[in-house]
């Protein structure tokens, strides 16, 4: 305890027109650990991060590398004092080899124009197998997965010579299982010396990988605590300044009639492979039915079938009894289907559109919003503020434009439309991927309601924690399949099991 | 079924990860700030073309000064008590314009220029609403004229108010089904509005080249030597309402190309196609999964983007040229100056009326006939307009509201 910091930040202020993003803020990182800063979204982490970046410079303070005041006026700078960053949205060029994007601007050159290619892979090779980090040096970047593309950002960072890695929100983008792998990295890496900063809002993540853990809320420090004998809900309570419902407190379901009625479903990807197999099952009203699984096992190919945004190739579709198998979004839309996408951002919002026109994207066509094909913006103006009232959206007004807004916060005009469409099926596709605790514990109260309101909700989660608290039946889909229904009681482990192949007997084969 | 299909195509799309407004689709929300940016772009245009003007020995003061003079703005200073003819009558009454001045006549050039930069400016902006970039409006304005011309020099008997609207009505249509083409190509087999519409210009180039040529199947009846078109009749021509007909006065056109401003404003902000339009635009994927039609968006917003082109045409047609010869369809750039003015105009209906106004002016100021040689060489005038004129595409594609914003990032860091 007594070792002096690494590096230190001291007395960090930052302010943004109208938005104090950095007040006061002091953290340190000692040598060789891993060091965790908490928050929700917007509560400054990232602006302090990029103040050590050199990406922004503070208005008041000053950082400390060994002791030693040191001026981070650029991205350039801090890697020279071996700090180095993996953005959470990565910063590769994808047309390019893994090596090529890894010496970029400091190629090892041949004749001083040409990139000696073969000194470059020799290089790289070298570093993935110090560190473990596997990747192919000769692939191209858009052919690899995510977790080997953010592999890649670390490797340049670490091939600039990094002593101090910042990671913003590294596991956002990993399927679970890239995660485990992402942390046995870390690990060997800290165990090489290297210290690490860990930006996170996910609770059980930096409890399972940091040494220490330092909360921010609004811009301020709460506390720095080390790992071993934090809990999740004293986190959480730092994080958010209140009490925290981590469980969804809900009653037992009371099923009605299947809405959702899915039968020997067979859907084609973009590829044109079979990526949904035969799949049948049914959601009634009031229950929830929770879809588990890996990523990309067929679970995207199946809400769009669904969702009227993918032909189908075989079996049925009914919805409150009406075929809607051939249906094309619209009429699905009409049939009562309410859906919150995947990806909030890609097909969500429409990120220019203010919110009033993002909560009209489906209603804009009926009255009284509309009439005779002219928009009545009084109207939809009254509807946004009611919802955006009842969905407690934060931080903009109807005529906001949505990407001015937070991730939750955008989530929950997201939720707000489709649950005020008044929908008999609710297809809820990760409702909380990216949100902190707060905005969580709001989407899950909502959908909970939902059920109790009679509809019927159909979850797909690659959160395992997720799928368990609020399912009443749990589907696990492997390989386009349903390998298995579960209670709500089912472990972790059981699940993880079905979805990774395992008690499917020959047949995983 | 179809819909189905095109609509796959962008799932293919890489996701947006950081999503940014462009700069490029002005909402709402950006109000006057958004007017800022454009302002900018045309003081440094103007302020690099008088380098320009420089260069070759010129005073640009003086310059910049005849040019306003020959664009007939400094109309609204002759204020005093003067007569005036009144629109539709040939009664005297006090006024204080003088209309009757040079100034009145080159004001009338500078409108008569401005209506159709209006209307093929409305064309790009209406596309580009759809996320669409259609450099075909002068093809779709060729349309228009062709049209235009081969009904206007028919049907000599019809009732002119009739024979009239039908000239502009079949201008229209052409343009729409013109750039329909390329709409429907579009939503069918994907091929990029951008290569369709420029090859569509080169067709309707031909086209006119061939039935305005020698023996070509519109070419006047009377003068089979020379390449030009019949003159429409008396009764297709809009009514002049300022200036006098045998000295191009101003017709009524130029109230249609500004009621069209009113028009497209409305589809675009206040009508549940222009909603369509929009979201189509800014994002296809999530217009998709909100149950809009993608496909049926690019051939709709095209087709509409192609009946303003075409009423280009139609009104230049029936306005003021009243025939068409195979030496204008060489030289007329109307359908790109109309791309300059949507880019500098922000693909607002406002932004659209006001750059169309200045290039309007900016070519009638420095047209040969509006300059004195000893301030500046009249053959030299025509390539400033064109200097500033890229200039300005050239800076609206800089984006310089970021600029500004990366140079104050800068200097907050020194």
């Amino acid at each position: 305890m007594a070792e002096a910091p690494l590096l230190e930040l001291r007395g960090i202020t930052k302010r943004f027109p109208g938005v104090l993003a950095n007040d006061n803020v002091s953290f340190d990182l000692r040598n060789g650990e891993v060091h965790a800063l908490l928050g929700e979204n917007g509560a400054g982490k990232s602006t302090l991060m990029n103040i050590l970046y050199g990406l922004y410079t503070p208005d008041e303070g000053e950082i400390l590398l060994n002791g030693v005041p040191i001026d981070l006026g650029s991205t350039k700078a801090a890697i020279e004092h071996g700090i180095g960053m993996v953005h959470q949205h990565f910063m590769l060029i994808p047309v390019m080899t893994v090596a090529e994007n890894i010496v970029l601007a400091i190629e090892p050159r041949r004749a001083g124009v040409l990139l000696d290619y073969d000194a470059a892979r020799k290089r790289v090779r070298d570093l993935s197998e110090r560190y473990g980090l596997v990747v192919d040096p000769d692939a191209r970047v858009d052919r690899i997965t995510v977790g080997q593309q953010q592999r890649v950002e670390i490797l340049k960072a670490l091939y600039r010579g990094a002593e101090i890695l910042i990671l913003d929100e590294p596991t956002a983008v990993l399927t679970p299982q890239e995660a485990k792998e992402l942390f046995d990295i870390l690990r060997s890496l800290k165990s090489q010396g290297k210290s690490i900063i860990f930006i996170s809002h996910k609770l059980n993540e930096v409890l399972e990988i940091a040494d220490r853990i330092t909360t921010v809320r609004r811009g301020v420090v709460v506390d720095t605590v080390p790992a071993a004998g934090a809990t999740e809900e004293g986190l959480a309570r730092m994080m958010v300044g209140r009490e925290v419902l981590l469980r969804v407190d809900k009653e037992a379901a009371k099923p009605g009639d299947p809405l959702l009625q899915v039968e020997g479903l067979r859907v084609i990807d973009d590829r044109g492979l079979e990526t949904v197999h035969d799949v049948s099952f049914e959601v009634r009203a009031g229950e929830i039915v929770g879809l588990a699984g890996v990523d990309a096992n067929g679970q995207s190919e199946l809400i769009d079938a669904i969702a009227g945004l993918r032909q189908v190739k075989g079996g049925r579709i009914l919805v409150d009894g009406h075929d809607l198998t051939r249906a094309h979004a619209r009429h699905t839309l009409d049939a009562g289907v309410g859906h919150i996408p995947e990806d909030r951002h890609r097909r969500g919002l429409v990120l220019p559109f203010s919110l009033t026109e993002n909560l009209a994207l489906h209603a804009y066509r009926h009255q009284p919003n509309s009439r005779l094909g002219f928009l009545s913006l009084r109207r939809m103006g009254a509807r946004a503020r009611k919802l955006l009232k009842e969905f407690d959206v934060r931080g903009g007004t109807p005529s906001t434009p949505a990407y001015a807004l937070s991730g939750g916060n955008q989530q929950k005009v997201v939720l707000a439309r489709e649950i005020d469409g008044d929908p008999k099926v609710l297809i809820a596709a990760q409702p909380t991927r990216g949100l902190d605790v707060g905005a969580i514990e709001f989407v899950h109260r909502r959908l909970v309601e939902q059920r109790d309101a009679g509809r019927a909700v159909f979850l797909i989660s690659l959160e395992l924690e997720e799928i368990l608290s609020l399912s009443d039946r749990i589907l696990v889909i492997y390989e386009g399949q349903i390998v298995g229904e579960f209670p709500p009681t089912a472990t972790e482990e059981e699940l993880g099991l079905a979805m990774t192949g395992g008690g499917r007997g020959e047949e995983a084969a | 079924m179809n819909d189905e299909l095109l609509a796959e195509e962008f799932d293919e799309q890489p996701p947006d990860e950081t999503p940014q407004p462009s700069q490029n689709f002005p909402s709402k929300f950006n109000g006057l700030k958004g007017a800022i940016g454009p302002l900018i772009t045309t003081v440094i245009a103007f302020l690099m073309g008088g380098l320009v003007v420089l260069f070759t020995g010129k005073n640009p003061i003086k310059v910049y000064e005849a040019i306003f003079k020959g664009t007939g703005l400094n109309w609204f200073f002759h204020v005093g008590n003067h007569s005036a003819r009144i629109p539709f009558a040939t009664a005297h009454m006090w006024f204080p314009f003088d209309t009757a001045s040079v100034a009145a006549q080159n004001l009338q050039q500078t409108l008569l220029l401005t209506t159709p930069i209006i209307l093929t400016g409305l064309a790009v902006a209406f596309a580009f609403r759809c996320g669409m970039f259609n450099i075909g409006g002068q093809g779709q304005y060729f349309a228009g004229t062709i049209f235009a011309v081969w009904i206007g020099s028919s049907f000599g008997g019809m009732n002119p108010l009739l024979h009239v609207l039908f000239c502009l009505i079949a201008g229209t249509i052409a343009g729409a089904v013109f750039a329909g083409i390329a709409g429907i190509l579009k939503a069918t087999v994907g091929a990029h509005e951008v290569i369709s519409t420029i090859m569509l210009n080169w067709i309707a180039i031909w086209v006119g080249e061939y039935l305005f040529g020698q023996q070509g199947p519109l070419q006047n009846s009377t003068q089979p030597s020379i390449p030009i078109s019949n003159d429409i009749v008396e009764g297709a021509k809009l009514p002049v309402f300022w200036g006098l007909k045998l000295l191009q006065g101003l017709s009524v056109g130029i109230f249609i190309a500004l009621a069209m401003l009113i028009v497209y404003w409305i589809i675009v902000n206040r009508t549940t196609l222009g909603y369509e339009v929009r979201a189509v635009g800014f994002n296809p994927e999530a217009a998709r999964y909100g149950g809009i039609s993608v496909a049926r968006n690019y051939f709709l917003a095209m087709a509409i983007s192609g009946a303003f082109a075409g009423l280009a045409g139609a009104i230049d047609i029936t306005g003021w040229e009243y025939r068409i010869g195979q030496n204008d369809i060489a030289v007329n750039q109307i359908g790109f100056i109309g791309l300059a003015a949507a880019l500098l105009g922000r693909n607002t209906a406002i932004g659209v009326g006001f750059a169309s106004l200045l290039f309007g002016a900016l070519i009638n100021g420095t047209s040969g006939r509006q300059l004195d040689p000893s301030i500046f060489r009249p053959d030299l005038a025509g390539n400033l307009t064109t200097i500033i004129q890229g200039l300005v595409i050239l800076f609206v594609g800089l984006n310089l509201t970021g600029v500004v914003a990366w140079v104050r990032r800068k200097r907050r860091r020194a």
